[in-house]
């Protein structure tokens, strides 16, 4: 079994009268790549301020490597942060920055600057180090941000949304530096992201936050294609929710369920095939994506569905179907996933 | 493209900072006059005899020692007193924070002669006498002010995430006061002390209330003006005040501009 590294009991932190976070309880394992996965004011950058020591829980137990922390300050704690906004020192060169930490600790000029430019070379920024952060793009700010927070060997990293400045490309290959550098350095990585194709694509454990609480903590497999809730559901991912009457007769069972967009075929005729839920619609739109299409189709009598069909066949130019065309849905049973209750 | 300026506009502005301007260059002018008494124009002639007059007159030495010690000593309780104030209403919230700020900033908004007033009568109820320290006092609470201001709208600029960022690295709230809030806030401070110390060196109103018997070099100036002889002694010192606040004024000024790059660094 391997140990804590992270661990809440029951811990509540309100702002007024807003339970920011709420009776959250979870347990992060060393090593691990643990995300906090939700909307802004879900309560999972409070978390990590609370993992940081930057806010004090009011209630419950926050515990860093089976020692009780609620009361020590963040100086004290073994954890570092890469911040949204970096916090990248501006009247220091950067190297002084990576080495802030190890100045305090009040280790001797040349070690220290030798570490920090280690530190550098670990994030591909060797020889930047005499700069100013303000002569830096957001991406190389980013990494002397991660050099700063690792160069001290933290046992858990804390990432507060580390990747919301950066643009698309660049998001995507520091995913994917991130996570390899996670798996060199061998420590905790607690991240922070609203992000949920990031947060699948990175983590090993996702807690998926909404209002102060966690709707559900799982592997992020899970979380796709068995969501708990609804909320899960529609923020991780797109769903068509089907609940009601509608639902005892597609599934036979009184409670609703979910159904992913990708996993609907639309078929002009009734499909035949047995084990499959059959439903007839209008298509309502069709939009064109590229690698898909995305189609909403009206059921007769139920929600609007969203239906993914990937764009296999290179040579039609024109859709299959249009606005208006009457079409049959089908999917197989094993496919549908009913909530909780 | 730029808009161009019509020129009845560029006239009028050019006339306001004539009439603004050209009476420092007739205290100049006349600080290089033969007579001793009156203002004719032009100067019946030129001469440097008032500068080597006004620097053997031992009450006009006596009054630049007062007033430079003044000022060094109520810029320095300005800058830590506007420094601590300015980090406490920036960095936390408490009820009666924005009075509290409007407090501080009011001595400078006030009309001087009410400053004076308020103190003379505080001296007097504490059986305070006339001192030194009542005029570094008096200075102090407008001085305070630039400092205050300088300093919040340059922490108004700086993430609050670095403070954070400090700690969470290790270092102590003394530590990152050290080596962070400090040299982010070092410019603003210098700018701050510095208009604060041009202020506290010609400022007569509140002097006048807080000095007793003591002569600072503008009261002294003004005194000598009852004076019709010596004249050009007056206009010596003028030029010397001129200086002494000037200075300082165009070196905050240019500390100022090379500011903005500076905070923008943060993010």
């Amino acid at each position: 079994m391997t140990n804590s590294s992270v661990r809440f009991e029951n811990v509540n932190r309100h702002f007024g009268g807003i339970k920011a976070v709420d009776k959250v309880s979870f347990d992060v394992k060393e090593a691990e790549f643990f995300t906090f996965l939700g909307p802004s004011g879900s309560g999972k950058t409070t978390c990590l301020r609370l993992i940081a020591g930057f806010e004090q829980a009011d209630k419950g137990q926050i515990f860093i490597s089976d020692k009780l922390v609620n009361s020590i300050p963040p100086y004290d704690r073994d954890v570092h942060t890469v911040f949204q906004d970096y916090a990248l020192f501006p009247h220091m060169t950067v190297l002084d920055n990576v080495a802030y930490g190890l100045m305090i600790k009040k280790i001797p000029k040349p070690q220290r600057h030798k570490q920090a430019e280690q530190a550098l070379e670990m994030v591909r920024l060797t020889g930047l180090g005499n700069r100013r952060p303000a002569q830096l793009s957001g991406g190389q700010r980013q990494r002397v941000a991660l050099a700063r927070a690792l160069v001290g060997r933290p046992k858990i990293l804390l990432l507060d949304e580390p990747l919301g400045a950066l643009d698309l490309k660049l998001r995507e290959q520091m995913q994917v530096e991130l996570k390899e550098l996670q798996t060199q350095v061998g420590i905790t990585f607690i991240y922070v992201t609203h992000d949920q194709e990031e947060a699948l694509s990175m983590s090993d454990r996702i807690a998926v936050f909404n209002h102060g609480k966690i709707e559900q903590l799982d592997h992020p497999r899970v979380i796709y294609e068995q969501p708990k809730t609804s909320f899960v559901a529609g923020f991780v991912g797109t769903s068509n929710l089907i609940e009601g009457q509608l639902a005892q007769k597609l599934s036979g069972q009184t409670s609703p369920f979910t159904i992913r967009p990708e996993r609907i075929r639309l078929t002009q005729e009734i499909d035949t095939a047995p084990q499959t839920i059959k439903v007839a619609g209008t298509v309502h739109d069709i939009i064109y994506l590229g690698m898909y299409t995305r189609s909403h189709i009206q059921l007769d009598d139920g929600p609007l569905m969203t239906v993914h069909s990937q764009n296999l066949d290179s040579n039609s130019s024109s859709p299959k179907f249009h606005k208006g065309d009457r079409v049959n849905l089908s999917w197989a049973a094993e496919h549908m996933h009913h909530l909780e209750p | 493209m730029k808009d161009r300026i019509s020129w009845p506009l560029g006239l009028a502005t050019i006339a306001v900072l004539l009439f603004l301007h050209i009476p420092f260059l007739l205290i100049l002018l006349y600080a290089f006059n033969t007579e001793e008494a009156a203002f004719t124009f032009p100067p019946p002639g030129l001469t440097t005899k008032w500068f080597a007059e006004a620097w053997r007159r031992q009450d006009l030495w006596a009054a630049i020692s007062l007033s430079s010690r003044v000022a060094i000593i109520a810029t320095l309780v300005a800058i830590i007193l506007g420094t601590l104030a300015a980090l406490a209403l920036s960095r936390s919230k408490f009820f009666g924070r924005d009075s509290l700020s409007l407090i501080i900033i009011l001595p400078i908004a006030l009309p001087g002669i009410i400053t004076g007033i308020a103190l003379r009568s505080a001296f007097s109820l504490l059986g305070l006498k006339y001192s030194f320290w009542t005029i570094v006092l008096g200075h102090a609470t407008f001085c305070i002010v630039l400092v205050f201001n300088n300093a919040v709208a340059r922490l108004r600029r700086t993430s609050p995430s670095l403070i954070e960022a400090s700690l969470d690295l290790g270092a102590s709230s003394l530590q990152t006061f050290r080596h962070v809030v400090l040299p982010n806030l070092a410019t603003a401070l210098v700018t701050g002390g510095m208009l604060a110390f041009a202020l506290s060196f010609d400022e007569v109103i509140v002097t006048t209330f807080t000095a007793g018997q003591q002569q600072t070099v503008p009261i002294w100036l003004l005194n000598q003006l009852t004076r019709p002889r010596d004249r050009p002694v007056t206009n010596v010192v003028a030029v010397f005040i001129l200086l002494v606040t000037l200075l300082p004024i165009l070196i905050s000024t240019y500390l100022t501009r090379n500011l903005d790059d500076l905070s923008r660094t943060g993010k």
